[in-house]
């Protein structure tokens, strides 16, 4: 394979789970904008997701039907999860020094990367599951694309596309920005700010439920801790793009997946983890407040 | 309208207000001036149930209020300017006071209140698609209010609306709040500038370090020798 035809295919491979990684960061990003928490069980939501959507697989199969249903489900078990953990572990931490809500957070992820492993339908053990092969493979040179790759990456960009509708014009994400700027005045002008945050929860763990439906397709291997790994590389995209801004989520999920497929296409696979967190030390040298952060500035 | 009754708050270990009592009428302008770090804004912030009372009654339109909610607050319409503005500056002017009706459904009121807020501020009409961020001080104050007109409030509070603004801005804002007043909304307004919030009050309060020292009518504070010599500069 030539040079030009390797770089073509590692693009759309790292743009695909770039998607994904956008697709948490964006929960990362949303929910640190409103309360200011890096919400450290985000990526466990994915895990839940996955979960979910594997069981409906495996009672179901893989039917345009099932698919969907496995999705609906995902979607509703991540948000109803999301909310639960903010009304009860992070609402009562809300006006306690950031440091509580943070070892919260921990908590909680920590809570549900082993809990399950007690729930015996769930167990300790590794599940995998052999996705067959909804489509054709798409030949184009010696360019060759899995269609499964390139259904994940429009999903994802049509839920991003979604998401900053809803934020930028809809009376609920009209609420989040305000909350997020200033929660006192949001309450003095009737903003409920308990159901705004919870709103924000349920968009950011819908988003990581369907990352954890594309993530559970393109890697069939589940465990309970499956989550961490693309939970800290979202955190880490999050933080690259400016933590707090939503297209700095996009971006730098996508350009973290570029660079993981590139390094495995160009070097090593072995070397893309290093890539990752090499970028987010360079980030925090150079420029802490991300690509696309601003820095606000403090009032007096 | 508004009654409080022998009102205690605490910050921590700082006894911040001393048992306050006052009233507010319907139709009136109630001003509570003070200097700095008397506890007006104390005030106004346990009205709207952003602080918790140790002690004390808010009666609100004859129900109580002293264990209610901000956003319950706000749609009785009891509704608060706060201090320093504190628009939405992320977001544009119309968003801002888009969201000043927050709790309301009524959508096409919502459109009527929002283009007699336009008629009242046109500067605001002007820059609706504009960044609050990016207003002036004085555009800023503007939008503070159509903020909270959006509400439609009952008793409208206003904390310190002249801080900031030069001396035109400041008759400009006043105009507004009498203006506001003779429209039917009730006013309670906390001022350090005590010469002009007296010249458009009914009633006032003097407030220091928690406690009310005076009380009275506008016109005869203006007049009084302790006024004048503590907040009117002699």
């Amino acid at each position: 394979m030539d040079i030009v035809s390797l770089f073509f295919q590692q693009l759309i491979n790292g743009l695909s789970k770039g998607g994904i990684y956008a697709l948490i960061a964006l929960g990362y990003t949303m929910v640190y904008g409103i309360i200011k928490l890096i919400n450290f069980a985000h990526g466990d939501i994915l895990m839940v997701g996955a979960y979910i959507a594997y069981f409906v697989f495996a009672a179901w199969g893989f039917t345009p039907g099932s698919i969907f249903v496995a999705v609906l489900f995902a979607v509703a078990g991540s948000v109803l999860l999301g909310i639960s953990i903010e009304a009860t572990c992070y609402r009562p931490m809300r006006s306690a020094p950031r440091i509580n809500a943070l070892i919260t957070a921990i908590g909680v992820s920590i809570f549900l990367e082993n809990f399950p492993r007690l729930i015996p339908a769930i167990g300790p053990n590794y599940r995998d599951l052999t996705v067959p092969k909804l489509f054709e493979t798409i030949h184009i040179g010696e360019v060759s694309i899995d269609p499964l790759k390139l259904l994940t990456l429009v999903v994802s960009l049509v839920l991003m596309t979604l998401l900053i509708l809803i934020v930028d014009y809809s009376k609920a994400g009209k609420a989040m920005r305000a909350v997020s700027f200033d929660m006192g005045a949001s309450a003095l002008m009737g903003i409920s700010v308990n159901r705004t945050v919870s709103f924000t929860f349920a968009l950011g763990s819908a988003l990581a439920g369907i990352g954890g439906v594309l993530y559970m397709l393109n890697f069939p291997l589940l465990d309970t801790y499956m989550g961490i790994m693309p939970g800290l590389k979202a955190f880490v995209a999050a933080v690259l793009g400016g933590i707090g801004s939503i297209p700095g989520a996009i971006l730098g999920g996508l350009i973290l997946g570029i660079a993981e497929a590139l390094t495995a296409g160009f070097i090593s696979s072995k070397l893309m983890d290093i890539v990752v967190f090499g970028i987010l030390i360079l980030i925090l040298l150079l420029k802490p407040s991300g690509l696309l952060g601003v820095h606000r500035k403090e009032k007096v | 309208m508004l009654e409080v009754t022998n009102l205690h708050v605490y910050y921590g270990a700082i006894h911040a207000l001393h048992g306050v009592n006052f009233q507010v009428n319907a139709g009136e302008i109630v001003s509570l001036i003070g200097a700095n770090g008397a506890g007006k804004t104390t005030i106004l912030h346990t009205l709207s149930a952003l602080i918790k009372p140790k002690e004390g009654k808010i009666s609100f339109l004859g129900s109580p209020i002293t264990a209610s909610s901000p956003e319950k607050i706000v749609k009785a319409g009891l509704v608060q300017v706060p201090e320093g503005r504190r628009v939405f500056a992320n977001l544009t002017v119309r968003d801002n006071l888009i969201l000043g009706a927050y709790t309301r459904k009524d959508t096409a009121g919502v459109a009527h209140d929002l283009d007699s807020v336009f008629g009242r501020f046109p500067r605001l009409r002007e820059r609706s698609r504009q960044v609050a961020g990016t207003l002036s001080g004085g555009e800023q104050q503007m939008l503070a209010i159509g903020r909270a007109l959006m509400t439609r409030p009952k008793l409208l509070l206003l904390d310190e609306p002249s801080m900031g603004l030069a001396p035109l801005l400041v008759r400009e804002i006043f105009n507004i709040i009498t203006e506001i007043n003779r429209e039917g909304t009730t006013v309670l307004l906390v001022e350090q500038n005590a010469h002009m919030a007296l010249g458009i009050s009914n009633r006032a309060y003097v407030l220091e370090t928690g406690r009310f020292v005076l009380q009275g009518k506008a016109g005869e504070l203006a007049k009084s020798d302790e006024v004048r010599k503590a907040y009117l500069g002699g």
